[in-house]
């Protein structure tokens, strides 16, 4: 019997239908059959937080996301952050210079966006309770940080 | 600063024979094509095409219309080196910053090739900068040497009245002034490259280098454009999964892959040699058909039964046991000699477990094969390494494998093994699909199959003289044997010294007459490989814990310890401002309450650091670092912010390594599997850095990963300062903390 479904979902502004094995993570979904690759593979388990995008709004780890469970949903990745690199958190990435290798990246920038969405001011603190699911091996933590003040700072005035 | 801005051209060719920086720097030549679809071509590989018959600069091509293209043959893992390869080169030759395009070199060890690993074009080890330095200068300054010279023909004037500002011959006298575009429009060039005096660095003054230059790589890093080789598709792929042998030369006996099958999506079940292929349509059916397989493995794999404590307690035995002679490392002077004049003799045992690179991209790689030929595209440290393990893979020659190099998702000396079995997947995958198969690792097949830093003990004795000078040192390392598995063609011509393990054994800057450092690597058939600062990341812990106790032992500070042994050398001299400056910096002689402050110094390659932690510990055993000091001195600073962004990410990895990381072997397989047992360093784990860059001008030396070592020993003495209790063995466990405490009888506050 097949497990093959279609759903419709809406993808940085876009309906997009997909055809899929009902269980295929929305991660694999938007990066195999969307072309979105910006949105990164890294444990498959919600552990490193490299597949963070917006489920609805909400900071969301891709890979726990079967297609079944995303039907009609709206979904933002990092592709539809801004059109052209003009998010103030990625402007702030670039000042700070923070990527290293950058394969976490995008997910810790679609993670950072929650945290301003729900908290414009947040403090040092919370910012690094906030973002701790997200891992970074080259270890960029103290620029992440630094970014998102800066974007947060930037995002006030 | 050079007055008017301008640098002259009166650095000549020299007399005297450079030959040996000249590899690939004859016959240079020109494009005549303009503009940004011929520099496209050129990204693409396509440079014949473009620029017609013309024959390229293995390096440099100028554009006429000011574009300077400037080849980097280094892999880009984060480490920032595909930019700092072209400054160096783009500042001797004067260029103007912001026409320079970098353009990533394709697999070409002649041309390419780093000079510090004898021409093999390998990123590794910190020995980018280092390695191509003075190649690069030279040739950046022929380069510009024939601009000007072009410039001064056709102008009519002496060469000497010739100077450059950044993209420009400039005739100072009558003020007339030729982009290199325009030159580059009427250039000849000779069919030998000039031989051009460049100023020694200690003199030079640098333009573009010291400067902090955004990378090139950072921008397409913050929106999804960059592109790794997992971001890869091509028309008419299919994707692969593999489940491989549990530990190296266990091979697949029995197969039962009906469930596997029978998963929608699977189209192929493809035996290989080390395990068992599945080819699906989508990653997802591919990971599920490899978790659907029930494979039995020959029992013959020298790895079986083997496990940590297992190796543990053979190692030791072969690092007591002073009559198994190993490979020596290092000597110097007369070992035995200088015991016999020690008045004291101590003795240390040192330890760490296996630890896994975990670099956040799992490997990966995408190959398509054609009816004579093979494309590949993936993220190695070795281009050369790569396109030669596909050749042989498929019995075909190296001029048919065309090699595509995507940015590495994380390196850590994961990427550079001779023979790049992630990479050979793919080929091998699609061969057997007859069509493009991208093969991806689950995060679990990345940890299962990992290549890790060996298992360690080392055993140091030292002789101290009744001063309380150390006179004498013996180092005997057993460990995993690296270079030979890790590669085996540079093992061939190493005489049996294992580079990778062994690295950090050596103290160039103690004052330590009578010294030994023998290598004892063992064949336990576990998986290894470089991890980010190799043997030093153990060998240095060994040492500086072990100075930390001759010191205590002596009742003498552990800086001013350190101070004391130093010798008189320049390098020596430097490495006695790095301990002093962090001393100062983390105010070394103020006790704090509840906290303990430990230290570590250590000589990498040529650079000097020293580092300081403060830590706390909790009742249940667990080392919390509040703040990490560190100054390094790597010498010249091509990229003054991208060190500091090393060298804080080497500390964060240290970190990691020193709390948290290890990998467990039971009868012969890795326990751990993915990040929720395998525990890397988060945000909330970071300690306060504060990182002093020390630019000095000597030739660079390596800045990517020199801080790792520094974390483990700095935090181990620190907790010795705090509790009295030492500990000897990487990762500092809350369970090995307790313990330990637990048998000196002392309690946690």
């Amino acid at each position: 019997m097949s497990n093959t479904i279609t759903v419709a979902l809406t993808v940085n502004g876009t309906r997009r239908t997909v055809t899929a094995s009902s269980d295929t993570p929305l991660l694999w979904v938007l990066r195999e059959d969307l072309k979105l690759t910006g949105t990164k593979f890294g444990c498959g388990v919600g552990q490193c937080g490299a597949c963070t995008v917006h489920l609805n709004g909400e900071p969301t780890q891709s890979c726990l996301y079967a297609l079944k469970d995303v039907a009609e949903k709206q979904i933002t990745t990092i592709e539809g952050l801004s059109p052209d690199t003009s998010h103030p958190l990625q402007k702030a990435w670039l000042a700070e210079q923070v990527p290293q290798c950058g394969y976490c990246q995008s997910g810790q920038i679609m993670r950072a966006a929650g945290l301003l969405k729900q908290n414009p001011r947040p403090t040092r603190e919370q910012i690094v309770e906030y973002m701790s699911p997200n891992i970074c091996r080259c270890g960029t933590y103290v620029r992440i940080a630094r970014a998102i003040e800066r974007a947060a700072g930037e995002m006030q005035s | 600063m050079k007055s008017a801005n301008t640098r002259n051209a009166s650095r000549a060719p020299a007399n005297h024979n450079r030959r040996r920086f000249m590899v690939g720097a004859a016959g240079f030549t020109f494009g005549v094509a303009v503009g940004a679809p011929a520099l496209q071509l050129l990204v693409a590989g396509e440079a014949a095409a473009a620029i017609g018959s013309i024959k390229l600069n293995h390096w440099v091509t100028v554009f006429t219309d000011g574009t300077v293209a400037i080849m980097s043959p280094a892999a880009e893992m984060g480490q920032g080196s595909l930019t700092s390869l072209p400054v160096i080169l783009a500042d001797e030759m004067d260029a103007d910053w912001s026409k320079v395009r970098i353009v990533a070199a394709p697999p070409n060890d002649k041309i390419y090739g780093n000079p510090a690993f004898r021409y093999l074009q390998y990123t590794a080890g910190s020995a980018t900068v280092t390695g191509y330095f003075n190649n690069l200068r030279q040739f950046g300054a022929q380069v510009r040497y024939v601009l000007l010279d072009n410039a001064a023909r056709r102008w009519g004037v002496p060469l000497a009245e010739v100077r450059s500002e950044p993209g420009y011959a400039v005739h100072v006298e009558t003020g007339r002034r030729l982009s290199y575009g325009e030159i580059a429009a009427f250039a000849k060039v000779p069919a030998q490259a000039p031989e051009v005096v460049v100023d020694p660095v200690g003199k030079a003054e640098f333009r573009l280098i010291g400067r902090d230059l955004p990378r090139v790589d950072v921008a397409g890093k913050v929106n999804g454009t960059a592109q790794y080789s997992i971001d890869v598709q091509v028309p008419g792929m299919v994707y692969g999964a593999i489940l491989r042998e549990p530990m190296e030369g266990a091979l697949p006996e029995k197969i039962d892959d009906s469930d596997a099958r029978a998963i929608e999506g699977v189209l192929q079940i493809v035996p290989l040699k080390y395990g068992v292929g599945v080819v699906a349509q989508n990653p997802w059916a591919a990971f599920k058909g490899k978790k659907a397989l029930k494979v039995i493995w020959s029992r013959k794999a020298t790895g079986w039964g083997f496990s940590n404590d297992k190796g543990y307690a053979r190692f030791a035995a072969v690092a007591k046991d002073q009559n198994v002679k190993g490979v020596a490392w290092e000597t110097k002077g007369d070992t035995a000699g200088g015991f016999a004049k020690a008045t004291t003799v101590v003795e240390g045992e040192y330890r760490a477990d296996y630890a896994y690179h975990a670099q956040m991209e799992p490997l990966n790689s995408v190959a398509a094969l054609s009816a004579d030929g093979c494309e590949i595209w993936c993220g190695t440290q070795s281009q050369t390494v790569a396109v030669t393990a596909v050749a042989q893979a498929l019995g075909i020659a190296e001029d048919k494998v065309k090699f595509n190099g995507m940015l590495l998702g994380g390196g850590f000396g994961r990427r550079g093994n001779r023979d790049v079995e992630f990479i050979v997947d793919s080929v091998l995958m699609a061969k057997a699909a007859g069509k493009p198969v991208k093969v991806i690792w689950t995060r679990e097949d990345d940890v299962h199959n990992g290549r890790f830093r060996p298992l360690y003990v080392n055993r140091i004795r030292a002789g101290i003289d009744d001063k309380g000078k150390i006179v004498a040192w013996h180092h005997r390392v057993v460990s995993d044997r690296v270079l030979a598995f890790m590669d085996p063609v540079r093992y061939k011509t190493a005489n049996g010294r294992d580079n990778i393990a062994m690295r950090g054994t050596e103290l160039p800057t103690y004052d330590i007459p009578h010294r030994l450092a023998e290598g004892l690597q063992q064949d336990t058939g576990i998986r290894t490989a470089p991890l980010r600062a190799i043997g030093v990341g153990q060998n240095s812990f060994a040492n500086e814990v072990f100075m930390d106790e001759i010191a205590a032992k002596l009742g003498v500070d552990p800086v001013r310890y350190r101070l004391q042994q130093l010798s008189g050398t320049p390098l020596a001299k430097r490495a006695r401002y790095v301990i002093e400056e962090v001393a100062n910096m983390a105010d070394w002689g103020r006790k704090r309450q509840e906290r303990g402050l430990g230290i570590a110094y250590l000589d990498y390659s040529g650079t000097q650091l020293a580092g300081v932690a403060e830590v706390s510990l909790s009742r249940d055993g667990r080392i919390r670092v509040h703040d990490f000091w560190c100054v390094i001195d790597c010498g010249v600073a091509v990229q003054p912010d991208n060190i500091i962004a090393q060298t804080q990410s080497s500390i964060v990895y240290g970190l990691g390594l020193a709390l948290t990381e290890r990998i467990d072997i039971v009868d012969g397989a890795v326990k751990q599997s993915n990040f929720y047992d395998y525990h890397v360093p988060r945000m909330r784990d970071i300690p306060n850095m504060h990182i002093k860059l020390v630019q000095t001008k000597n030739h660079p030396t390596g800045a990517g990963q020199m801080a790792t070592p520094l974390v483990p020993s700095a935090i181990a003495n620190a907790l010795f300062q705090l509790t009295g209790v030492r500990l000897r063995q990487q990762p500092l466990l809350p369970e090995r903390v307790l313990h330990a405490m637990a048998e000196a009888g002392v309690s946690i506050a």
